[in-house]
């Protein structure tokens, strides 16, 4: 991992995300796991607009953004260049989850089967927080946004996650990982191995909103744990289409991560809706039964 | 040396010897021999570059950008759908100054579906921010991309360029093309100095987003290469005339214009067809001659009202239509002319491949000389 001293972070202060932000964090943490020698390719969204404002950058590397859905092609172009050039650069695609679950995924089903050596980063905040919380494939079931507001009549966002990473690895892609900010070390490790593994490589990794899913600035870290800890998020890394490793836990129920956020606040109020909170639980336990992330009491 | 060569072949020939360390090319028609070529040529060592088979034009061209921004030279060629498909990346290379050279195969676009030429493509991305030269005939579009290069990378413009000739007409036409060494390339073309790059050792970002505080000074810094382009263009023209002997210093050539009454303004290979007619006309006593314009973007205003100055009646043929609007090339020559106190008159011609003839040419003179234009010409009456 590549040092540094503290306070010459690779992801500079000063830029202007909100207090709290989950792909903020997401960002100063990989490029401490990438160093100097990276470039990375931006989608718009959120992190673009809040690291980015012309004149002033906080990336200390090279970026950059060109449009929405591209930064996996445009990465594809990077990454020949360097080839032809017999440079060493480290090729990263950092993008939400918006560019990469819907709009991008035809780049990045191109540069995945291409087999172009880059390391495509999902910050996966679980809707379009950029242009104002909007649905995306990557929001929850039944969480509330505003393209899927719950109402008199829904509960919210009627599909499940898209499960991008098996796409990916489907790809064939050596290496895909999900991650989650609340596990920095874990996520650091994943980004370093991702870098140092040839070919198309695939990390998602958990970036809790405070603003979009409403929460407490503070509560960040301690939303991102309670997704692991409830099997609503399960960090596990797939070697060649092969799950090989999977962060187990003493599993709590759904409740106790979506009565702390707004985006499901309508499960519980004005009165609770028992139904819904099991369809949930249940699609946690699939979870864990798929990846085996229950620690098992001894017998 | 000249050869006898197709369109296509003359075009991945000229691209290849331009040394592009970078190929990104998606297939469609009537493109595709272009990048089959490239393809071939990789595939032989003879051309020593990275070719990204990428799945869709969009990527085409993002993936140009990228290569593009880490410093290397790159091609791409495409056309019709395909270069609609890559709206959105044209505005952004351009905006970026990324100096990237693309082949226009022109063709029609749907609906309905044609593969067959006019030149709506290329014209419908005028306001993108890319240079646009026209060919007339293949040793023209294979010069063209020499000069593209050249002026696109140039410091003092840094802006993308199309080379657009003709769907089928030429690019799958057979003609004699004087096609230079790799050597004589190198002499001309310089290796590619990239003005920024991505580079770890000298950190910047590319791409940020602009408030309104900033947006504007961008348009017109890309505005004023534009302008600057005019000059560099006419250098890099007349450079060319000194190595290679053919002339294009200019944005705009004449033909028998000196004495001409009537004037036919035209992009492309409908050119060699007008100039034919002209010669006829001419042998018959008609004062009729063309102005050719090779630069589309920058938009020749100068050298073209210059070279209209004596005529009476301006006749455009326009290889696309502005629906509402009219010809493209005709409504910027007239608001170009506005009280001069010449006539223009513009005519929408050959959409989706329909033949133009000499004859035709000559109606049209007829047409111009009874003050009838701003019209469709050619229509199948009877189907309608």
């Amino acid at each position: 991992m590549a040092e540094h001293v503290a306070g010459c972070e690779l992801f500079e202060s000063g830029h202007r995300a909100c207090g709290g932000c989950g792909p903020a964090l997401a960002a100063r943490l990989l490029l401490n796991a990438t160093g100097e020698n990276a470039i990375v390719v931006a989608s718009t969204g959120c992190m673009e607009v809040f690291s980015t404002p012309y004149p002033e950058t906080a990336w200390k590397v090279p970026w950059i953004h060109s449009l929405f859905e591209n930064a996996a092609a445009v990465a594809s172009g990077i990454e020949a260049s360097l080839k032809r050039q017999g440079r060493s650069e480290k090729v990263l695609c950092v993008c939400g989850d918006g560019a990469t679950f819907d709009i991008g995924v035809l780049c990045i089903s191109g540069a995945f089967e291409r087999g172009h050596d880059i390391t495509y980063i999902c910050y996966d905040n679980e809707a379009y927080m950029n242009t104002g919380i909007q649905r995306s494939g990557a929001t929850p079931y039944d969480a509330s946004t505003t393209t899927s507001p719950a109402g008199a009549c829904s509960t919210g966002n009627q599909r499940p996650k898209k499960d991008m990473p098996a796409i990916l690895a489907a790809h064939g892609a050596p290496y895909v990982a999900t991650a989650s900010i609340s596990y920095p070390q874990d996520f650091m490790k994943k980004v370093e191995k991702a870098l140092n593994t040839p070919g198309p490589c695939y990390i998602q990794v958990h970036a809790p909103c405070c603003t979009g899913w409403g929460f407490e600035a503070g509560e960040t870290l301690n939303i991102g744990k309670l997704a692991i800890e409830t099997g609503m998020w399960v960090n596990f890394e797939m070697e060649n289409g092969e799950v090989t490793k999977v962060k187990k836990v003493k599993r709590k129920p759904v409740e106790e991560y979506l009565s702390r956020q707004k985006r499901f606040r309508h499960l519980f109020k004005p009165q609770r809706r028992d139904a819904e909170i099991a369809k949930i639980q249940a699609i946690a336990d699939r979870n864990a039964e798929k990846y085996g992330i229950d620690i098992k009491k001894k017998e | 040396m000249l050869q006898i060569t197709e369109g296509s072949h003359a075009v991945a020939e000229i691209a290849k010897f331009c040394r592009p360390q970078v190929v990104a090319a998606y297939p469609i028609t009537p493109q595709t021999h272009i990048v089959e070529a490239l393809a071939d040529m990789v595939a032989n060592c003879e051309l020593d570059a990275e070719y990204i088979t990428v799945e869709s034009e969009f990527s085409a061209l993002s993936a140009c950008l990228g290569a593009s921004a880490a410093g290397s030279r790159v091609y791409s060629a495409t056309t019709s759908q395909g270069l609609a498909l890559m709206f959105e990346v044209c505005f952004n290379v351009a905006g970026m100054r990324q100096p990237i050279v693309m082949s226009i195969v022109n063709r029609s676009l749907g609906a309905p579906l044609s593969i067959w030429n006019d030149q709506q493509d290329s014209i419908s991305l005028r306001d993108s921010g890319w240079l646009q030269f026209y060919a007339e005939d293949n040793q023209e579009a294979t010069d063209l991309h020499m000069i593209a290069y050249k002026v696109a990378e140039d410091h003092d413009v840094l802006l993308p360029a199309f080379v657009c000739f003709d769907g089928f007409i030429l690019s799958h036409t057979y003609e004699p093309v004087d096609m230079p060494s790799q050597e004589e390339v190198d002499a001309y073309l310089p290796a590619f100095t990239p003005y920024h790059r991505l580079d770890a050792k000298d950190p910047i970002s590319m791409g940020m987003y602009a408030t309104p505080d900033y947006y504007m000074e961008f348009r017109y810094e890309l505005e004023r290469a534009m302008q600057r382009s005019i000059d560099v263009i006419k250098r890099a023209g007349a450079e060319f005339a000194e190595q290679f002997g053919r002339d294009y210093s200019a944005l705009v050539e004449s033909y028998r214009l000196d004495d001409a009454e009537i004037a036919f303004i035209a992009m492309g290979s409908i050119c060699g067809t007008v100039k034919d007619a002209i010669d006829e006309m001419r042998d018959a006593g008609k004062k009729v001659g063309l102005a050719k314009i090779r630069t589309y973007r920058p938009f020749p205003t100068e050298e073209l009202t210059r070279a209209l100055a004596g005529v009476s009646t301006v006749a455009v043929l326009d290889k696309n239509i502005s629906l509402g609007s009219g010809g493209a090339v005709g409504t910027e020559v007239k608001a170009m002319l506005a009280g001069s106190g010449i006539t223009v008159l513009d005519y929408i011609i050959a959409l989706g491949g329909r033949d133009v003839r000499k004859r035709d040419i000559a109606a049209i003179v007829d047409l111009a000389d009874k003050g009838v234009g701003d019209m469709f010409y050619g229509l199948r009456t009877e189907v309608l």
